[in-house]
């Protein structure tokens, strides 16, 4: 059907019906119009099948700067910039052995943009480790994963795993000297279990840890079967993951009420300026009243309107200035430097010293202490610590505010303070006098396992936790002075793994000190 | 529902459950169990039956000079082997912390990656490395040297040769 007068023939309608394609085709994608009016901007969140996960309605609490920093949807940016180079490497690497090598050289030097893509691909990886590390201590900070949102925290949490993870199946990729002696470490990591089953001695019935390298290898040595499966972990399985687990992550926040706010938001939020954001020019087309007869924390409910703006524009504009902001960092820095590409992988002679990317050397030097307890037992610890925090801390004092609760930033100074001198101590300890084989060359294993210097800092940090609780009478405390005390403990390990170990994982001063091989 | 209106039924009555009810927590019962075995069993794929690994018996041959207590490194092979008082015997050269190889000398083995240390006969004297290094079978065979790679054998076994 034609606007206007009835056309004159069927031959007039068909020219007339032709002419309008363009803007009808535009009209039937974006049904509700320009979104000028409060009306037309909320059907334009909610008829879109990308723009859905968002609220039609945004707090202004949420769109401050330090509510967040950008840093989840940082996160999310650098993603799909992996996500889209990762496609582009797709079209010339090939994971065979004999030629996965020669395959990143023609991508590094013969492919038209290859180097700049891959470089691309390495820098917005390593930016995705630090955004998702950041917003990780953003969300404890902020005492975000409170209720009800403990159960988001644990998605998250499954998110930095398998955010490491897509980071490790990447670097082993090239078969250089990097990927091979990190797939040789890392499967061995898995194996690790039968440090424990030797020791009580029932690995020929129970080798839980052999099955693990084994299915991570495919094989007893690494070679094909370790790169395909790696290979296929890293473009399809940890993607696929990563993908469902970012849905629900955003599906819950948004269904968990949206952003944190500290309970008294509105009366610190003030009135919203009416000239800046018209509120209810119109009557709404979708009532709130049947937002609130969902659950009691959506997220008209208990604020009222007022304090919320239309995610069209201001929300998605400030999500395209993060994003925008994240591909320039990625770009800037993959044009001053390049992704690292090794020797080829060499079975018989490992680097010395062979390091691990900046993000794992703290692990590296877990694993210098024990290969069970660093590789395994501690991560897992951590990882279970973490994941209970919101479901011990049920107290509401602090939410919203960063480092909010009993005791604040002064403890949150004191943790950090205990934090780095607590793991710098023990870190000197062993680095001076060694630890328990030197001083007792016959003690069995099992003991080593158990009491390293990586247990020991673990087992300081929990006491100094515990001490916290006590001491404030709060679990929060408890948990600000943990998480802070992890974050020292990371950062200690990653510098002195990557500064200050040299050959044979000695310690040196400086790579100047280092012995001529 | 089978339940005749008018009975009066309490909820947390467990013989109360109808008919259709039971059936239907059977079937979704079944399914589950159903999925949990397929899922078991697709576990069984990538545990590979063959592995595709190269022979592990190894033909040495070790150089005339080479002296009492020097480690003798076969081209592209992890091991060690040495002769002393015309008894030979190889050790393993991959690390038993995490697999690097470790490099041989006359004084023992030092380990690139995490720092272990070993004494010339195996035993760990300092690092995480949580056993001694392996030692492995060496037999003779129509006048040579053959390690066996896969075979461990107990420290301080020497052939005479």
């Amino acid at each position: 059907m034609s606007d206007g007068p009835a056309p004159a023939s069927a031959l007039q309608e068909f020219r007339d019906n032709l002419l309008a394609v363009p803007g009808r085709i535009v009209a039937t994608a974006f049904r509700s119009g320009r979104p000028v009016t409060d009306r037309a901007r909320s059907s334009f969140v909610f008829g879109n099948v990308f723009l859905h996960l968002h609220a039609a309605r945004t707090h202004r609490w949420s769109l401050r700067w330090a509510t967040t920093a950008g840093l989840g949807i940082a996160s999310v940016a650098a993603f799909l910039i992996t996500l889209v180079t990762g496609v582009m490497l797709m079209f010339y690497y090939k994971p065979y052995t004999d030629v996965a090598y020669d395959s990143i050289k023609d991508i590094h030097f013969v492919v038209p943009t290859g180097r700049f893509m891959r470089n691309i691909h390495r820098w917005a990886a390593n930016i995705m480790v630090v955004t998702v590390i950041l917003h990780m201590a953003r969300a404890f900070y902020t005492a975000a994963y409170r209720a009800p949102r403990e159960f988001n925290w644990l998605i998250g949490l499954a998110l930095l795993v398998t955010t490491l993870g897509l980071s490790f199946t990447g670097y082993l990729l090239p078969w250089d000297q990097l990927a091979y002696w990190a797939i040789t470490i890392g499967a061995n990591i898995a194996q690790s279990p039968r440090e424990v089953t030797d020791a009580i001695g029932i690995t020929a019935t129970f080798d839980i840890g052999g099955l693990q390298r084994m299915l991570l290898l495919g094989s007893d040595i690494v070679g094909e079967e370790a790169l395909i499966r790696f290979y296929l972990l890293h473009v399809m399985l940890l993607p696929l993951v990563i993908a469902a687990l970012m849905a629900v992550h955003f599906w819950r926040v948004r269904k968990d009420g949206g952003l944190t706010k500290p309970a008294d938001v509105n009366a610190r939020m003030g009135p919203a300026p009416s000239d800046v954001y018209p509120v209810f020019s119109e009557m709404p087309a979708k009532t709130y009243h049947l937002a609130a007869v969902v659950k009691g924390r959506s997220p008209a409910v208990d604020g009222g309107p007022e304090q919320t703006v239309p995610s069209m524009p201001h929300l998605f504009y400030a999500e395209l200035g993060v994003t925008m902001l994240t591909l320039f960092v990625c770009t800037a820095l993959a044009m001053v430097s390049d992704a690292p590409l090794k020797e080829l992988a060499n079975p018989m002679v490992p680097e010395n010293p062979a390091k691990a990317p900046w993000y794992f050397l703290g692990l590296q030097e877990l694993v210098a202490f024990s290969a069970f307890m660093g590789g395994i037992g501690i991560p897992m610890i951590v990882l279970v610590g973490l994941g209970l925090i919101p479901y011990l801390d049920r107290e509401r004092e602090g939410t919203g505010d960063w480092c909010g609760g009993p005791g604040g930033w002064p403890l949150v100074q004191r943790s950090i303070a205990f934090g780095f001198s607590a793991s710098l101590i023990v870190e000197t300890i062993v680095i001076r006098y060694g630890w328990l084989r030197e001083w007792f060359p016959d003690i069995p294993q099992l003991v080593i396992t158990a009491v390293n210097p990586g247990t020991v800092i673990t087992a300081i940090y929990a006491a100094y936790s515990l001490w916290l609780v006590r001491r404030y009478n709060s679990t929060r405390a408890g948990a600000l002075g943990l998480f802070t005390c992890f974050l020292c403990g990371f950062v200690v390990l990653t510098v002195i793994g990557t500064y200050f170990r040299g050959p044979n994982w000695q310690f040196y001063w400086s790579p100047s000190d280092w012995p001529g091989h | 529902m089978t339940v005749k209106p008018g009975t009066p039924v309490s909820r947390l009555d467990p013989e109360q459950i109808p008919r259709r009810d039971a059936l239907g927590l059977l079937s979704l019962w079944s399914m589950a169990t159903a999925l949990l075995f397929a899922t078991v069993g697709m576990l069984r794929l990538p545990k590979a039956a063959v592995l595709a690994s190269p022979s592990k018996k190894v033909k040495v041959q070790l150089p005339e000079t080479l002296a009492d207590g020097e480690p003798f490194v076969p081209p592209g092979r992890s091991m060690a082997v040495f002769r002393q008082a015309g008894q030979v015997y190889a050790i393993s050269t991959v690390c038993t912390h995490l697999g690097c190889i470790v490099k041989a000398s006359a004084g023992g083995f030092a380990c690139p990656c995490h720092g272990s240390e070993f004494e010339a006969d195996g035993t760990v004297r300092k690092g995480p490395a949580p056993r001694p290094l392996d030692w492995l079978e060496v037999s003779t065979s129509g006048g040579a040297l053959v390690v066996n790679e896969g075979a461990t054998v107990k420290p301080g076994t020497k052939v005479n040769v």
